[in-house]
């Protein structure tokens, strides 16, 4: 193998046709640049840093699904449920696209969560990279949205129900929600007209998220990835070239997350998804529980577990503004949770409380889910505004090793060192 | 145990225990095994043609299915001019003609099957205010599905001391609050099959169970069927990924 870390300047030459692209529009040295042999990657990224890739794959798959979808979708009151069925009976593999699309949608979800757990546990959030995991957030943000429309789209009783509650909330807005929910739904009622725009909404808002994403990838190449160790990179030996090494590890993930996903497509496709919306929409008959899909559950919990509706809704919107601020709420200049013993700890109950969270959300608001939705809740707040920056105060980080070449290299001498 | 591991039986513990209440509403029908069931799952072929046969004979005087049309038939074991004969059997509204006006003929084969009722006014109107649903979906549309659509049909029961049952309602304890509109439809000997299967209650519950499957979930058995070819390609090439990030990672260790 030739030298792997070349210089930056260091040019593919290319002949021929390929050459003659090459000299007006380099996008074989972007590729070489951006995921080849000249980005150097550190050497110790573990499989929590497959899920990067992961979720541009579960978008690509999202997207090119979805624009099938829409090829034979009908995005009225009156045709959306039956065009849907007819996707899964009279299109030729509509049953495995939809399938696809909407168990895809629910993988997609997981490997943010697990990609933005891996941020929270290495402290990848942190200085120089605040911009890289806010503009995580703003795709978070939209995906939120686009799922939350596309759940409305197959128009069964939980689409319309989720629809009905989510838009009221606007309702809650002093002197003019009424009239901002009806602007929302442009009509007095939850029907057609806002089928229509949450379909124009649902296709567009992804073309916003790989916009987002191509500057979130951006930023991070400017600083490049975090790692294990939260460590700087000191030099070419604790890096090694994205291609072939972690090409080669991506792949591994990406054989691993079609595994999940065709098991759940073939084996379960509906097990996400609530029997319910296998009901067409009736606006006189509501369901005895509405719930959002699994992946926006905790929230949901959020949302409830403020007894005042305005109040819901702050909470709700404030639980993911917060997270913005949190590469100055947690005040530790170490990175990495493997050399924090307390935050540690609090990384896992942040853990827990969010799957607590989830349970709730998918429990009527009754006994004793109440009380322990607004525990759960309230720990979720106090995690970032009191937990990360006390912690980040009082705890006395563990010593860091002196280069990502000597911690894994095994130079023990040099790793046994405290860091400055 | 290691940190991911607690996190794993921690979240199995929740999911168990909250399942129960997610079930709230009737009580939780049992398991069966159906043909339909696991990895390799397939409709039972004659069991679909009785139980077309008592959806027709029973069910179809309350209940439609819509998104069935009758050329989907020979999927079950019709032949295509069986499916032909039940088409022509029903008249089906269709126009306008050149003079503007509607008119009936008998239905073809691309013709959906016609639901008993013109709406659903009509629909409330023969059945004391309730109305029958669609079955084309009913098995994915309910919880447990077709366990629930089997416990359902077969448990239907004398409410216990101190249960008052409205007028022209039934108890029925898998049913959301116990009292359903519907009475007992099946019982023994309700339908004759022609293939000399006895028609027991549990029978023909369990033949109308697996139609429905099939009304709910046509492509089940290619989805299936294709699942595995993909699921082995997909352990093959995940292998193949792992042994070449292992061959490339060999000298860096």
């Amino acid at each position: 193998m030739a030298d792997l870390h070349e210089p930056e300047h260091n040019k593919m030459q290319l002949k021929g046709v390929l050459g003659w692209v090459e000299y007006r529009l380099p996008w074989v040295n972007l590729l070489k640049n951006s995921v080849g042999t000249n980005y150097p990657t550190p050497r110790n990224l573990n499989y929590w840093w497959n899920f990067g890739s992961l979720a541009g794959l579960a978008l690509l798959i999202e997207i090119v699904t979805g624009v099938v979808l829409n090829m034979h979708y009908v995005p009225t009151a009156e045709g959306a449920f039956a065009s849907v069925e007819r996707i899964m009976r009279d299109v030729n593999f509509g049953w495995l696209i939809r399938y696809v699309h909407a168990n895809g949608a629910s993988v997609f979800f997981a490997v943010i969560y697990l990609h933005m757990f891996r941020s929270f546990y290495y402290g990848s959030y942190k200085n120089p990279r605040e911009l890289v995991w806010w503009l995580g957030l703003i795709i978070f943000f939209l995906m939120i949205i686009t799922a939350f429309t596309g759940y409305v789209l197959p128009w069964g009783q939980m689409s319309f129900w989720a629809a009905t509650v989510i838009t009221n909330l606007a309702s809650a807005i002093p002197v003019v929600g009424t009239d901002i929910v009806q602007w929302l739904w442009g009509d007095f009622s939850v029907g057609g007209s806002l089928l229509g725009r949450f379909n124009s909404l649902h296709y567009a808002l992804p073309v916003a998220i790989v916009g987002v994403a191509v500057i979130h990838m951006w930023a991070l190449h400017e600083h490049r990835s975090n790692n294990p160790l939260g460590i700087e990179v000191k030099g070419p030996q604790d890096t090694l070239p994205f291609h072939p090494y972690f090409t080669a590890k991506d792949l591994v993930g990406v054989g691993v997350f079609l595994l999940v996903l065709a098991g759940l497509v073939f084996y379960a496709p509906n097990m996400l998804g609530e029997p319910d919306n296998y009901i067409p929409a009736n606006p006189l008959k509501t369901p005895n529980h509405i719930v959002p899909e699994w992946y926006l559950l905790p929230f949901y919990a959020i949302l409830r577990a403020v007894p005042d509706k305005l109040g819901g809704v702050i909470a709700m919107g404030g639980s993911i503004i917060i997270l913005f601020v949190v590469p100055w709420l947690d005040t530790s200049k170490v990175r990495s949770a493997k050399f924090r013993p307390i935050y540690k700890q609090f990384f896992w109950l942040f853990v827990i409380d969010t799957l607590i969270l989830g349970v709730v959300g998918a429990n009527a608001p009754e006994g004793n889910w109440i009380i322990i939705g607004q525990l759960a809740t309230f720990y979720y707040f106090f995690h970032f505004i009191v937990i990360l920056p006390v912690v980040g105060w009082i705890e006395s980080p563990k010593p860091l090793p002196d280069s990502i070449s000597t911690s894994v290299l095994g130079n023990k001498k040099s790793a046994a060192e405290p860091a400055e | 145990m290691n940190p991911l591991a607690k996190i794993l039986a921690l979240a199995i513990m929740i999911s168990l225990a909250a399942s129960p209440a997610l079930a709230a509403g009737g009580h939780e029908p049992e398991k069966n095994d159906w043909s339909f069931n696991g990895v390799l799952g397939s409709f039972d072929k004659p069991a679909l043609r009785r139980g077309y046969q008592v959806y027709m004979e029973v069910c179809s005087f309350c209940h439609g299915v819509e998104f069935i049309a009758f050329r989907n038939l020979t999927e079950i074991g019709l032949t295509e001019d069986e499916a032909k004969a039940a088409a022509e059997a029903v008249q089906i509204e269709d126009g306008p003609d050149d003079n503007g006006l509607m008119f009936m003929r008998p239905g073809r084969l691309s013709d959906r099957m016609p639901s008993p009722f013109p709406n659903e006014a009509a629909a409330r109107a023969s059945n004391g205010g309730a109305l029958p649903p669609d079955l084309s979906l009913i098995t994915k549309a309910r919880p447990f599905g077709p366990d629930y659509l089997f416990a359902l049909l077969t448990g239907f029961e004398d409410p216990p001391e101190g249960v008052e049952i409205s007028p022209g309602m039934s108890y029925n304890p898998f049913f959301s609050g116990q009292q359903i509109a519907m009475f007992s439809p099946l019982y023994d000997d309700a339908v004759f099959y022609e293939d000399g299967t006895v028609a027991t209650l549990e029978q023909m519950a369990e033949d109308i169970t697996q139609f429905l499957m099939w009304t709910a979930e046509p492509k089940l058995e290619d989805r299936k069927r294709m699942g595995l070819g993909v699921m082995i390609f997909l352990v093959i090439l995940t292998g193949m990924f792992i042994a070449v990030k292992r061959r490339v990672w060999a000298d860096i260790h």
